[in-house]
């Protein structure tokens, strides 16, 4: 009789590493239809050719340098998605290629692949092209086709964070800016934006069903949302920004990013203390580049920034043993 | 009713498949392997030779050590395996007949012992205990004498447990029948069957520790005849406790907070906070040796998972697996792994040719398409390990370190804490050894 013998435990979840992935490239796809809907077809050639790159990217890496080929676990796929997403639906082809060649092989191969890289691939490999071709991410805005009531018009031709920073002293566009009709408009996605953040509505959805699934912890999308509309809203009643939190949570990456990439497993702290803090950073800094930088959006950076400060968070916090009794009725 | 849980945790698939079937009394089998070290500490001395006739009841094996007394059982703080390296405790013959050999043996705890192997003579007479054991004194006697050990799977005697709370202020006792490991259903068939016998049993502990009050703990997923062990415990005075169904809800560090709201400090035990935690075998095997005046040659396991009929079993101490698995129909499918214990936390056998010794607590078979050959990812830092630890360590960064022979850093993150429950290894989506890391570097530490 033959055995196995090995160390317990005998029986294992069901789940897997691609698994997981693909489940969040499925909570993608409703914002991704949405995008498809109100930017035109250009919208899935982008995503389509972003991903294709990221898979034979990884391929190329793989082989050259002879590790395990994982290239089709989805995280290239993800990556070669989120990245997408954050793109103009303008933009260039060569320039969703040229960054997730660069995601791919300088942010993640380079330090050992899936597991190991320190920074979300997808946030630096969009850095990376708004640091070379800030022309082309900044004025290649499209309002989406059926967007243009008529009040609507000057804040759909430019993202609203951008009309913002540039006529935060124009009342009446601060005042429309800060309408219902504006908030429900940047709630459904009604506007003009990267591919992916337009519709928090989809974004929101796809993010509860992982959470719901377990699959992201749902600490870091609430201290990050939380912290930035807290912290806009109080700016916002000491007269230092002209719009309120609402606002500022909905406009802008703050979902996409808050949902689906700051809670990327790799570059987010693994304890829960830990992902307070990472999510409150997050926030904080977010808001100090969108009310002082140079930057109409800082969701990106804030991440990436946040991404570095890991593994101190980690070291800080140590862990508690011995968890306090829940009491459930 | 209020339904406490401990945070983290994780809630496989229970399949008690056998939780309906009565406990069934198992023919004496042809041959016993019994090993000298079915518990914590030294093994025992053999005091038979090979050719002598014994009884079932005959003491084989006595103390290997000195008696602990409660003076000499000293506690060393956040270091409870230097505590317990000197205990020892005796051993029985389960069954009558004539010593074959002394000699190594594989044990199912995965050790070579030695062992006393008795080839039955089919009379199975019994060597009883003269009288009932009824004084704390008379008990802690009959205790040790009769060879009881934790039965739960720690195997510390039993004997030294209760001296040494006699100094201690222990104030409330708890039965533990949770079972939270999947398939077995051994401890609450017990409880069905045997209740009165069972409280009498835990009566019994409490003159000894002079404890006030009595809690079972108790699964809520599994016992139908819930309302009768209510309606004896409340003739006994007993508190009954539901508790939430999620493992590992038996070890004794989630449960004391769960039913007490004591919390044990880390590196402690429950009796730091006044509490004992009895695993309801070990109380059956006491009251049994102190009013049956029987020793421990005999428990209840459960046989399951790919054997034709999956039962309930009470079977003598060094009944051989293969035996064991006969008596439930044979195998139903090529057997892949064969565990002793639960699948969270049992050992995976070599052969089928091992004793069952007083730990165990149920024997599960596997085929072929139970076990999970996974390929191993490298970690993603999705931190669920974290989220299910019941202790709250970090399971992944432990096991980074002692991966790259950090043993140091390692005991920083308190691995020796780490009590091997297995919930991080089966929840892990990329399929880390996570166990076997924490194993392995506890031992190097050591």
């Amino acid at each position: 009789m033959k055995l196995v013998v090995s160390v317990s435990p005998h029986i294992h979840r069901d789940i897997s590493i691609p698994r997981i992935i693909y489940t969040v490239i499925i909570a993608l796809v409703p914002a991704f239809i949405w995008s498809i809907y109100s930017f035109g077809i250009r919208a899935l050639w982008l995503v389509i050719v972003s991903c294709g790159v990221a898979c034979l990217t990884e391929a190329i890496v793989q082989i050259l340098i002879k590790k395990r080929r994982t290239y089709f676990d989805g995280s290239a796929i993800l990556t070669g998605m989120l990245l997408a997403f954050n793109l103009p639906v303008k933009v260039p082809l060569w320039i969703p290629i040229v960054g997730v060649i660069f995601a791919i092989v300088v942010a993640k191969q380079a330090f050992g692949g899936l597991g190991y890289n320190f920074i979300n691939p997808a946030l630096a490999g969009r850095a990376f092209i708004v640091a070379s071709w800030p022309q082309a991410m900044s004025s290649l805005w499209s309002a989406p086709k059926f967007g243009a009531i008529s009040d609507m018009n000057v804040i759909t031709n430019v993202a609203p964070l951008g009309v913002l920073k540039m006529n935060s002293g124009n009342p009446a566009i601060v005042s429309m800016l800060n309408s219902g009709e504006s908030i429900k408009n940047l709630f459904l996605g009604v506007y003009g934006g990267t591919l992916g953040e337009i519709s928090c509505l989809f974004l929101l959805l796809g993010g509860i069903f992982l959470i719901a699934m377990k699959y992201i912890d749902w600490r870091i999308p609430l201290s990050y949302i939380g912290t930035v509309g807290i912290l806009m809203q109080l700016f916002y009643m000491f007269g230092i920004t002209p719009v309120n939190g609402i606002f500022h949570i909905l406009a802008g990456g703050l979902f996409l990013g808050a949902f689906f990439m700051a809670t990327d497993y790799v570059t987010s702290p693994i304890t829960r203390e830990g992902r307070w803090v990472f999510g409150v950073g997050c926030g904080v800094i977010t808001v100090l580049i969108r009310l002082w930088g140079a930057q109409p959006e800082g969701v990106c950076f804030a991440i990436l920034i946040m991404n570095c400060f890991v593994p101190l968070i980690e070291r800080a916090l140590k862990p508690k043993i011995f968890k306090q009794i829940k009491i459930l009725s | 009713m209020q339904v406490r849980t401990f945070l983290g945790g994780v809630r496989p698939h229970s399949k008690k498949i056998t939780q309906n079937n009565a406990i069934e009394i198992m023919p004496i089998p042809k041959m016993v392997v019994i090993p000298l070290s079915q518990h914590m500490g030294i093994p025992a001395k053999p005091i038979v030779e090979v050719k002598m006739r014994v009884k079932a009841g005959t003491k084989i094996g006595k103390i290997g050590g000195e008696v602990l007394s409660p003076a000499s059982w000293t506690r060393i703080p956040n270091r409870p395996y230097e505590a317990d390296s000197r205990a020892s405790c005796n051993i029985h013959s389960s069954i009558s007949g004539i010593v074959k050999g002394i000699e190594p043996y594989f044990s199912s705890s995965g050790e070579k012992v030695l062992s006393v192997v008795i080839e039955s003579d089919g009379t199975d007479e019994i060597e009883l205990y003269a009288d009932e054991a009824v004084s704390p004194d008379e008990i802690i006697k009959r205790v040790e004498d009769a060879g009881i050990v934790g039965m739960g799977g720690r195997a510390f005697p039993t004997y030294i447990k209760l001296t040494s709370r006699k100094d201690k202020s222990i104030n409330t006792i708890i039965l533990n029948v949770c079972e939270s490991e999947p398939y077995l259903t051994g401890d609450s068939r017990l409880i069905m069957e045997k209740t009165r016998e069972v409280f009498e049993g835990a009566k019994l502990i409490m003159s000894v520790e002079g404890a006030k009050r009595c809690c079972v703990g108790i699964g809520n997923n599994k016992i139908k005849n819930l309302w009768q062990i209510k309606a004896i415990a409340k003739e006994f005075g007993f508190y009954v406790h539901i508790l939430r169904t999620k493992y590992p809800q038996g070890e004794e560090k989630q449960l004391v907070p769960v039913i007490t709201g004591r919390k044990v400090p880390p590196g402690g035990f429950p009796f730091d906070v006044g509490v004992s935690v009895y695993n309801i075998s070990t109380v059956y095997a006491i009251y049994e040796a102190c009013k049956i005046k029987k020793p421990l040659i005999e428990r209840v396991i459960t046989v399951t998972g790919r054997v034709k009929q999956p039962k309930n079993v009470q079977i003598r101490v060094g009944t051989l697996f293969k035996d064991a698995i006969e008596f439930c129909g044979g195998y139903s499918e090529e057997p892949a792994k064969i565990i002793m214990g639960g699948p969270m936390m049992g050992i995976a056998q070599a052969d089928d040719n091992v004793p069952v010794i007083k730990t165990t607590s149920g024997i599960l078979v596997q085929s072929r398409r139970d076990i999970s050959l996974y390929e191993e990812y490298p970690c993603i830092r999705c931190g669920t390990c974290v989220s299910v630890c019941p202790t709250g360590l970090i399971p992944s960064r432990i096991a980074d370190y002692v991966e790259k022979n950090k043993f140091d850093e390692a005991k920083k993150l308190y691995i020796m804490d780490c009590m091997e429950c297995g919930s991080c290894a089966y929840i892990c989506p990329s399929k880390r050894n996570l166990v076997h890391l924490i194993k392995y570097g506890k031992i190097k530490i050591k």
